[in-house]
């Protein structure tokens, strides 16, 4: 019986199973919070059994329909794919349980959760089926799904300023498609595969390459909102309704990230990398200072916290002059451990924002006074949260910057030191701007009563992501599973100097 | 009991009931503060227990793996226990006092929440077994106490709270930085008597000048050394038990006692006299005690004067180390706990003038010992013990610290003692005078008590506990059980002087 259950290809099942339950939802509007909910409930369990199965001695590949690269399609369950996959179910999950409170709440939009549970649905489904692609051109058609879902869940909320942030985000992910699919057209018109694991031995230091490589790598930053390419986000994220800004800076922004990761690591290492590393690097300081300074100066809670991804986009995007030599490995693991501490707090701040939005009818932060209310609470749960954000301990956030850290300084790249810990620095900065209203002292007559739903998701979220560095050891372990990298994770600089 | 259970049951026993206690709500008075006591009391039950365990020659560790090749390390030495046992104590003192002083005040959840898990953070600093679990704990401590200094929600208190962290979050910055980059050189960084880099090779020494710099900025933030002490008069702020906590066992103890740490466990006085860094922060030790004396000497609110004087005592504790004598280590660890249990009686009585007759200025003493009489012994008692007067503590750890610069050559010491003395004479001195020998400028409101007791028993009794302690610790200090004798055990245990 346990063999049985575990001979199942669960990763699959993760795809498959919230694909058929959009389809579902959408054929059944009036039940499609249950579908929903019922399909958020199932998939953790599957997640933990793909983990499961993925820490067994095993073949960590399988082709469907039974041919092999470059023929058929290869499904890799990495150990880069079942930490998302199983962070994503997490995560997920609870947003989802937070999404039926926050529908419900709103009677006067009923119609929302009919098309919010399919696009979700759909929107999962294609985030787990990037996570287990092998090959570009799967990566390109679920990036697609990806997007497309995205841009109907932005533009749910509906108005000029909703759909006019859903179209320019349409916009940006169709032109960085584009660019990705040229690339990709380049690379299979040269080695006639798009298998990852085939190009990666297959790539020569040529100059055509390096134009795919551009032309991919310029996309994928487009759609993964880098600075200067960030103007689409914040207004995207802020715009739309509480769990889907959570869905979208916590999960959505990292799923291009780990294309670009993958294809980092796995298909580009033949080629000159130094440079575009180099530039990488200095976009993504760029973004974790502007990102900062930009959410020093937001009036609302949303735009702040969309402000705050734009950030840590930055720090995600560090990896790539860092992972050299040595360093390669602390370096990956450090941004793998941030994707998923900031996928924790991320989702928290947003759905806080939501609940305190819904509570208070407003989210301008100059008005959040009054600590003793419920809103007080709120914004104290939201500092919990943004903990990790900041980087201190014991969040994951703060183990992730150590790792970076010391690949910063084992390869000698002072400047990068400079940046990770001034950017600690700024994002206590707009936090603790955020926490003082709730100190002050302000006394009200109403208090508004929030319906528990909205209260401790959010919570439990921040309480994770609070807690997220004591556990990190599993997880991390996890990931290194078939790891593009090698070497010592915890640095050792070597004393023959 | 075995060691790790016990070391656990010891950050537990303030991190259980501070997590339960944030979910109370505010009217449920006895059940929060039976929670409050029991988690007091059971910690000093706790504490002699871990003594009684380590007399009888067991060693007590806890390890819990947060990332490949790092651990959570919580270990019981000598050391440690000196620390704990300071605040297991004090706590429970102020504990009692906090609930007193706060009767009837507004978010006494949300206080007493945030004042455990600061202890909690301070028993955790004081069991850490290496720099990075040091490090967790030490950030961990800027978090909780926050919350403890804005609690008045006056704009005052939040911009209070905004330099508080500026400056403790750039700190822990720093710390953070100097802590990866001595990890990456040295390995793992557990505390061991004589220290671990001595075996590094000598052309590594300007790098860990470099370090040892940065550890001291950084550390040097929360024990107050000039020119990083502003923070600490600003707090004044904060209610006075909080005060009482900051002043005597948390934070800036917590910067002491890293400073301990990092030179005696991991540098090592061996090393550290070759890479000569002791004797500059001897003398940044020295300029502190004279600067916060002279600076005390012309405050009139009484708390920003203790204040001051805070900043002064607690460089005595530096001072000791930084002499790199075993006399003087023994006066200036010694001091850590005299130095407590005198400002933490000197803020009790601050916050009983401040709460029973709102005094705050010292120019409103005038004939305060007549309606007073018990806490103003207590206060004079303890400002005597500052000003260093045999037989009380604060002559103890001053002859010691004298002993130690006399047998290193180093008379200036005796010299800066002898004027350190004079200026908390002229500091202290005049408050006694005023509140004794004046007459009242009005006749002060009755007592509302019964018998004419001066104030609830809950403010009195904790400043006379500490107070008798005061005397008792000095007269006795060469008797088995004072904390001469600890420190003297220590010493002896761990460094085999």
């Amino acid at each position: 019986m346990t063999d049985a259950i575990l001979q199942q290809p669960w990763f699959l099942w993760l795809t498959l199973i919230p694909l058929g339950a959009a389809i579902l939802a959408f054929v059944l509007p009036r039940q499609a919070h249950l579908v929903g909910f019922a399909t958020a409930l199932i998939l953790p369990f599957c997640a933990l059994l793909a983990v499961r199965q993925g820490t067994l001695p095993h073949q960590l590949f399988l082709n469907a329909g039974g041919w092999d690269a470059p023929l058929g399609i290869a499904l890799r369950n990495d150990g880069l794919a079942l930490v998302m996959l199983a962070v994503t179910a997490g995560v997920g999950f609870i947003i989802s349980c937070y999404a039926t409170a926050y529908f419900s709440a709103r009677r006067h939009k009923p119609d929302r959760p009919h098309y919010f549970w399919p696009l979700w649905l759909f929107l999962w489904g294609g985030c787990n089926a990037l996570f287990i692609s092998g090959d570009l051109f799967n990566l390109y058609v679920t990036l697609e799904l990806v997007t497309l879902a995205s841009v109907a869940l932005i533009a749910l909320e509906g108005g000029n300023k909703a759909l006019n942030a859903a179209l320019r985000y349409l916009f940006i992910g169709l032109i960085g498609s584009l660019a990705y699919l040229l690339g990709v057209a380049i690379l299979y018109g040269t080695y006639a595969t798009v298998d990852l694991g085939l190009l990666g031995d297959a790539l020569t230091n040529t100059r055509l390459n390096h134009v795919a490589m551009a032309l991919m790598v310029s996309g994928l930053i487009l759609k993964s909102a880098l600075f200067p390419m960030h103007f689409w986000l914040p207004q995207a994220h802020a715009m739309a309704p509480a769990p889907v800004s959570a869905l979208l800076s916590a999960l959505i922004v990292k799923t291009t990230f780990i294309v670009l990761l993958r294809l980092w690591f796995m298909v580009f290492p033949a080629l000159d990398l130094v440079v575009t590393g180099q530039i990488l690097g200095l976009l993504g300081s760029g973004a974790i200072i502007w990102g900062s300074l930009m959410a020093l100066r937001q009036e609302r809670l949303k735009l702040l916290i969309a402000y705050s991804t734009v950030a840590q986009i930055g720090y995600l995007f560090l990896v790539f002059p860092l992972a050299r030599g040595d360093a390669a490995a602390a370096a990956w693991t450090g941004c793998v451990l941030l994707i998923l501490a900031h996928a924790c707090g991320k989702a928290a701040m947003f759905l806080v924002a939501g609940t305190i939005h819904h509570t208070a009818g407003h989210d301008r932060i100059s008005q959040l006074a009054g600590a003793g209310g419920p809103v007080g609470v709120l914004v104290v749960v939201f500092a919990l949260a943004a903990v990790t954000i900041i980087g201190l301990p014991p969040s994951g956030g703060f183990f992730a910057k150590w790792l970076l850290l010391s690949a910063a300084l084992a390869t000698g790249q002072w400047f990068y030191l400079l940046v990770i810990l001034g950017g600690s620095l700024l994002s206590a900065a707009y936090i603790v701007r955020v926490l003082s209203w709730a100190f002050l002292d302000v006394k009200r007559s109403h208090y508004p009563v929030i319906p528990w739903v909205m209260k401790w998701p959010p919570l439990l979220l921040a309480v994770i992501s609070l807690l997220f560095g004591l556990i990190a050891h599993q997880p991390l372990q996890l990931a290194l599973i078939d790891a593009p990298v090698a070497g010592r994770v915890m640095l050792e600089i070597s004393h023959a100097r | 009991m075995r060691g790790d259970l016990l070391l656990l049951a010891i950050v537990a026993s303030s991190l259980l009931p501070g997590l339960i206690i944030f979910s109370l709500p505010e009217p449920m008075i006895r059940l929060r503060t039976t929670l409050n006591l029991a988690g007091a009391l059971l910690k000093v039950i706790l504490v002699v227990l871990l003594f009684l365990h380590l007399l009888a020659g067991r060693t007590a560790e806890f390890r819990l793996t947060l990332l490949p090749e790092m651990d959570l390390l919580l270990r019981a030495d000598a050391l440690s226990l000196l620390f704990l046992s300071l605040s297991a104590v004090l706590w429970l003192v102020t504990t009692i006092y906090a609930i007193g002083y706060l009767e009837g005040a507004p978010h006494r959840s949300r206080f007493f929440g945030f004042f455990s898990l600061c202890v909690c953070a301070t028993t955790g600093v004081a069991l850490a077994g290496d720099l990075v679990t040091f490090v967790l704990f030490y950030e961990l401590l800027t978090l909780s106490t926050y919350p403890l200094v804005v609690h008045r929600g006056t704009p005052v208190a939040l911009r209070a709270g905004r330099i508080y962290l500026a400056y403790t979050l750039s700190g822990g910055v720093v710390l953070f930085a100097a802590t990866v980059w001595l990890r990456a050189i040295a390995g793992p960084l557990d505390f061991i008597p004589g220290g671990i880099l001595s075996i590094l090779p000598p052309t590594l020494h300007p790098t860990l000048t470099l370090i040892f710099l940065l550890l001291m900025l950084s550390l040097g933030v929360k024990a107050a050394l000039v020119p990083l002490h502003s923070w600490l008069p600003t707090a004044m702020v904060a209610p006075a038990p909080v005060s009482a906590l900051l002043h005597a066992v948390a934070v800036v103890k917590a910067g002491a006692f890293g400073i301990v740490r990092v030179v005696q466990d991991i540098y090592g006085t061996g090393l550290c006299t070759v890479l000569g860094v002791l004797s500059p922060l001897a003398l940044v030790a020295a300029l502190t005690v004279i600067y916060g004396s002279v600076r005390a000497l012309n405050q009139d609110d009484l708390k920003r004067r203790l204040a001051f004087s805070t900043v002064s005592q607690v460089s005595y504790i530096v001072l000791g180390i930084a002499l790199a004598q075993p006399l003087a280590l023994i006066g200036g660890l010694v001091h850590l706990v005299h130095q407590g249990l005198m400002k933490i009686t000197l803020f009790f009585c601050a916050g009983n003038l401040a709460e029973t007759l709102e005094i705050h200025k010292i120019t409103a003493m005038d004939g305060v010992g007549r309606r007073l009489p018990a806490t103003m012994t207590a206060f004079t008692i303890a400002a005597l013990g500052m000003i260093g007067l045999p037989p009380l503590v604060g002559f103890v750890s001053k002859w010691y610290l004298g002993l130690g610069g006399l047998a290193g050559g180093q008379s200036w010491v005796i010299l800066l003692l002898l004027s350190s003395s004079l200026l908390n004479a002229c500091y202290f001195l005049p408050v006694i005078h005023r509140a004794w020998f004046r007459p009242a400028a009005a006749p002060w409101p009755t007592s509302p008590f019964a018998s004419g007791r001066e104030t609830t028993w809950a403010l009195l009794m904790p400043p006379l506990v500490t107070a008798t302690l005061v005397v008792l610790l000095g007269v006795l200090a060469e008797s088995s059980g004072s904390p001469l004798h600890w420190v003297k055990w220590i010493l002896s245990r761990e460094y085999g002087l």
